[in-house]
């Protein structure tokens, strides 16, 4: 039987013996947060932007299953889809949510030495030589994936 | 879950900016000499290329799954829906993914 079941039933029985009976119940000291707690210092507000930059990740992965999807579809349907990527409206919001992506990895790839313990010949590798090391990594990615896009394998 | 989380984050750090900018501004807006349709189909129809874009896509959308979860807990101050949250997150996550596993393998 758990702890609740067998606290619930003690206090059953002592109030059948006496209607008067009342629980202790501690009422908890809990500051009220205000909703937009995040917007009192520029670090709340940092780490806020931080976090939301998943709903920019999380929309450029449907858009580019969206885009190879519309794709399949033919080139006539490819182009309709290139005319609307091109749109004023969809540019602007595009460049917002690039901003989020870049925002991700840059202090993604920040926090890379706090996260990763690197160590050689017993020592441990200085965190900016670790640092240097992710950047130099979305440096190559970069390079890797525009190229492909762009050429295809030669 | 973290696991996904961390790995999805990486992924998501290193290649998403640099596809993205090809994607939605170098190809539409002509700043680049951009593939022909032709090409560009090839290009995304090889499986290796297809294998490293589903992975891209399952780990960002996990990623995002398990960050927003937290998001919603922490900045609104929703944790007493923790069940619904974490159902709709990774529930979302894992339908997504799905749906892009299809699109990808029925990709010409």
């Amino acid at each position: 039987m758990s702890y609740h079941s067998r606290v619930d039933r003690r206090w059953a029985t002592r109030r059948a013996a006496n209607p008067e009976y009342e629980p202790y119940h501690p009422k908890w000291h809990r500051k009220r947060v205000p909703i937009f707690w995040w917007l009192e210092r520029p670090a709340y507000t940092k780490f806020i932007t931080r976090e939301l930059t998943s709903l920019a990740v999380g929309y450029a992965a449907v858009l580019l299953m969206v885009q190879v999807w519309v794709m399949a579809r033919g080139p006539g349907a490819y182009e309709r889809f290139l005319a609307i990527l091109a749109s004023p409206a969809i540019v602007t919001f595009h460049a917002v949510v690039f901003l989020f992506l870049l925002f991700h990895s840059v202090t993604w790839l920040n926090l890379a030495p706090q996260a990763l313990v690197v160590r050689l010949g017993g020592r441990r590798v200085a965190d900016r030589v670790v640092l240097a090391g992710h950047y130099v990594a979305w440096l190559v990615a970069t390079a890797v994936v525009a190229a492909y896009l762009l050429w295809g394998v030669p | 879950m973290w696991a996904l989380f961390s790995s999805g984050g990486m992924l998501a750090a290193l290649v998403l900016p640099a596809l993205t900018f090809v994607l939605w501004f170098g190809i539409p807006l002509g700043w680049i000499a951009a593939p022909s349709y032709e090409a560009l189909v090839a290009e995304i129809g090889h499986p290796v290329a297809k294998l490293v874009l589903l992975g891209v896509v399952t780990l960002s959308l996990f990623h995002w799954g398990h960050r927003f979860r937290y998001t919603l807990y922490d900045g609104l101050q929703l944790s007493h829906l923790y069940g619904m949250i974490a159902t709709v997150c990774y529930g979302g996550a894992a339908t997504l993914s799905l749906l892009a596993a299809w699109v990808l393998w029925t990709f010409p």
